[in-house]
């Protein structure tokens, strides 16, 4: 193998044998000591002389867990010591000289585990199975009288142990097997157990481990502006003002913006505003939120709309329905807003190579950005993933920042500069989830069964802006149509519209993607429950076959909520359904109003079924987050459009909800096994619908638009 | 040169007297624990400890943090955790993090005055914006080291 490792500065290459690597790492702060060995089992595990063990993770860590979730799938097959457990991030430069060894670096869509369980578990069992096959070659007996366990091989006749420290080298050079047995779930020990996450001790001692900590020798700092208007450009900068600020570097004008370096951030920043900066608007300047809505409702008064389902014979069957009901809902744009802003450090080395850090939900898309901006083959650029402060979807597929970040480092070839957007910056250039509009017209039968149910949606294409390639021939965003497409219930008449609205805000990946459609279809089927005179839950269960998932999670969060008891006085319940992300997931909520019309939300049941639950304590944690991401989004948070711009700045305009809002959260984890689900968004669908629902309950008041701030929820 | 205390050292930094603290603590002293979410003192991510009392740092100048007692969370203890760091750890705490070392310092000057908080003194003292949703466990760890014996 001619595989070149440069992306530690303290890691060389000794030798490289057989089917894995044998690394010395010489540490500069043990100059003198001892080098310590350290042996590359597989391209996931290195096995120190001391009994260490280093977990390599492809995917990126935003909180989510993933990071510790994989390394307990890793170490449940390899059988070792978790006390000696770390892992670190592989590097994309690495995966693309070593023929994409680590599969996708891509961290979304509640993937992370879920798409790589597989692989890395037979990476870790391949690594037991040679280490044991190792100690069975030193004591010349067969593999099959040698067990592991705990970074320990025994020879079971005779009792002789060898430690995983003084095996990895000599299994490194043997063949790995073509076949490996993976362990069931039921006889995990590490996997499907509570560990501490892996990398919360240095995030409470403040370690610089995010993208904005990077230090480096002779470090500059950028601040960026874009043009307000999306799709605008520089016409002309007059720098004379800012060029006069103390610790100034350079200004760089590229055609789509204009970043200040200096010596800091906050120098940057402030001759950033100094900067008179003149833009072409490319004639979006004049578009505002009701010129949006204008354009999505164009788009539900077109003919002849692609269908993204069509089942049974909608258009009669609500011909002759008993019932119908129609209903109208809509939701706004909205940013991620993650806390940590976009961020990216690069820096042109003299031997014509680029190194990146920054916060990226994919490694691999950040090495083709940065190398495609610098005109760099890939294997000359390296991308240091660092801890994200908060993903959400933002920093996976744009790439933006680190296309910026190059561009300015590139200004200034030898010297390391650190981009961050100001928060205004991080506010106003997002790529939103689409404002959409959407009317659903449901015919029900005498008893109020719901027969036929026709959706016709108006949303901007995540798809179309961002992976074009992937919108199927017949112009469906599948993000944008999903849990009507693919609806849960058995209706027997459905027929699904689309009307691809895209406008010039961009479009992106906002935690669950299609989300709004839950939150939709769910408050719909509870108006059909009303006028059906039903029980909001009993009128799902009549829609769901038995054995189906979604009807095991909600019988599962009716009885853990005691769905039907005695609640407080002014307290009152709501449920939603939702499937999604691989996962099952339904939710109670329980809410008041005040006087003033101010909603509490005291309590939150969801049961999730994904199959199965690697880590339950990062899983509730997960709940836990999407009630508080989904909350701020139900209460406070849209991003208008007025003069070609967001209108939103800063969180003073763009509220976060605070740590009195946090209602309680109980999850409820029903692992049926036999499929692998996610857990980073599923909680988030069903609650915009449980809350409103329980809204409804608690005031007679249908809410179809969110936020709730419009409302005035003040009972009647 | 602008002289300030800082983690129980003088440190000295070649800034203007109106830069705000967190920008001479990231850029000039290479302290980046805390971190900038907002500079206009909303979120609470650049909380350091400012005479005991839990401040933004985007929010203070340089001038008035001179003379004053500043400590930042590489400052917070001496030798191993903190004990709120310790309970941090224990109830898992974090998600991404970004936010939590001004949460901690935030519950450590409100558990300074406060070493019995009530749920009401919980929700007027932390004000610090999580995106991620730590905020149960944030309460759950505050109430556990407030029934520690002291």
């Amino acid at each position: 193998m001619s595989t070149k490792l440069s992306r530690r500065d303290f890691l060389k290459v000794s030798a490289a044998v057989g089917g894995g690597l044998a690394l010395e790492f010489s540490f500069p702060w043990l100059a003198r000591a001892a080098a310590v060995r350290a042996t590359e089992v597989n391209a996931w595990i290195v096995i120190h002389a001391d009994d260490r063990v280093v977990i390599r993770i492809a995917r990126s860590e935003m909180g989510q867990g993933t990071f510790t979730a994989l390394a307990q799938l890793v170490a449940e097959e390899l059988d070792c010591d978790w006390a000696r457990v770390s892992a670190e991030f592989a590097s994309p430069n690495e995966h693309i000289r070593r023929n994409r060894v680590w599969g996708s670096m891509s961290t979304g869509g509640s993937m992370g585990v879920r798409s790589s369980q597989d692989y890395v578990r037979r990476a870790g069992a391949a690594a037991r199975e040679l280490l044991v096959a190792a100690a069975a070659a030193r004591w010349q007996v067969p593999a099959a009288e040698c067990a592991a366990d705990k970074g320990v091989v025994t020879h079971k006749p005779s009792g002789r142990t060898l430690r995983y420290g003084e095996l990895a080298a000599a299994a490194a050079k043997l063949a790995p097997p073509k076949e490996v047995k993976l362990r069931e779930p039921k006889d995990w020990k590490i996997a499907g157990k509570p560990l501490h996450r892996l990398d919360i001790p240095d995030k409470v001692l403040g370690k610089p481990v995010f993208g904005v900590d990077v230090a480096l020798p002779g470090l500059l700092h950028a601040s960026i502006a874009q043009c307000p208007v999306f799709g605008g450009s520089v016409k002309q900068v007059d720098a004379a003002e800012a060029l006069k600020l103390r610790g100034v570097k350079k200004i760089v004008r590229v055609k789509d913006f204009v970043a200040v370096v200096a010596d800091s951030w906050w120098r940057a920043d402030e001759a950033l505003k100094k900067l008179k900066v003149e833009w072409d608007e490319a004639g979006h300047g004049g578009v505002d939120s009701a010129a949006i809505a204008a354009m999505l409702r164009e788009g539900l008064a077109a003919a002849d709309l692609p269908q993204a389902r069509n089942l049974g014979d909608t258009p009669a069957t609500l011909a002759g329905a008993a019932k119908v009901i129609e209903a109208e809902y809509a939701s706004p744009y909205l940013n991620h807003a993650t806390l940590e802003p976009q961020t990216c450090t690069a820096w042109f080395k003299s031997g014509g190579t680029l190194e990146v850090w920054t916060s990226t939900q994919d490694g691999e898309a950040s090495l083709r950005m940065a190398a495609e901006t610098a005109g760099l083959p890939p294997e000359k650029v390296e991308v240091h993933k660092m801890m994200l402060g908060g993903g959400f979807g933002r920093r996976g597929a744009p790439q933006d920042f680190v296309r910026q970040g190059v561009l300015i480092a590139k200004a200034l070839p030898g010297v390391p500069v650190k981009l961050m957007w100001s928060r205004e910056e991080d506010m106003q250039h997002g790529f939103y989830r689409p404002a959409s509009i959407v009317r659903m017209k449901a015919g029900l039968d005498a008893k109020g069964n719901l027969v036929a149910i026709h959706t016709k949606i108006a949303c901007p294409s995540i798809l179309k802006m961002l992976m074009p390639h992937a919108l199927g021939g017949n112009a469906i965003d599948f993000t944008a149509v999903r849990f009507f497409s693919d609806l849960c219930y058995a209706v027997p008449n459905q027929r699904v519209e689309y009307a691809m609205r895209n406008g010039h805000v961009p479009v992106g990946f906002w935690r669950a993607p299609g989300q709004q459609n839950g939150f939709y279809r769910e408050c719909f089927i509870d108006e059909l429950a009303h006028a059906a005179g039903r029980d909001p839950v009993d009128y799902r269960l009549a829609m769901l076959p038995a054995g189906d998932k979604n009807r095991l999670v909600l019988e599962a969060v009716a009885k853990a909520a005691n769905w039907g008891s005695l609640l407080p006085a002014g307290v009152h319940r709501g449920v939603a359904v939702a499937d999604g992300f691989g996962s099952y997931t339904a939710m109670v909520a329980e809410v008041s109003v005040n006087a003033e019309g101010a909603l509490k939300v005291h309590r939150i049941v969801v049961a999730i079924d994904s199959g199965h639950v690697v880590n339950p304590d990062t899983c509730a944690a997960q709940a836990e987050s999407n009630v508080i991401y989904g909350l701020g989004s139900i209460l406070y948070q849209e991003n208008t459009v007025k003069n070609g711009r967001i209108a939103e700045t800063n969180f003073r305009n763009f509220r976060l909800p605070q740590i009195a809002e946090m209602p309680k959260v109980e999850t409820v984890l029903v692992p049926t096994g036999g499929f692998w689900g996610g857990h980073g968004e599923p909680a988030i669908l069903p609650l915009a619908p449980a809350v409103c629902n329980a809204l409804f309950a608690a005031t007679g008041k249908r809410i179809r638009t969110l936020p709730l701030k419009h409302h005035d929820l003040r009972k009647a | 040169m602008l002289k300030l205390n800082v983690n129980g050292r003088v440190r000295e930094a070649d800034v203007e007297p109106e830069m705000p603290l967190l920008w001479v603590l990231r850029d000039h002293l290479n302290l980046t624990g805390a971190k900038y979410g907002c500079g206009i003192g909303v979120c609470g991510a650049c909380t350091v400890l400012v005479d005991g009392a839990a401040v933004r740092a985007c929010a203070v100048t340089a001038a008035e943090a001179a003379g004053k007692r500043i400590v930042t969370i590489e400052g917070l203890s001496e030798k191993g955790l903190h004990r709120v760091q310790q309970a941090w750890i224990e109830h898992e705490v974090p998600q991404c993090g970004y936010c939590q070392t001004g949460m901690i310092l935030s519950a450590v000057a409100l558990l300074e005055k406060k070493p019995k908080p009530t749920d009401a003194d919980i929700d007027a003292a932390m004000t610090n914006l999580c995106r991620c949703g730590t905020y149960g466990r944030v309460r759950a760890a505050i109430h556990a080291l407030a029934a520690q014996k002291a």
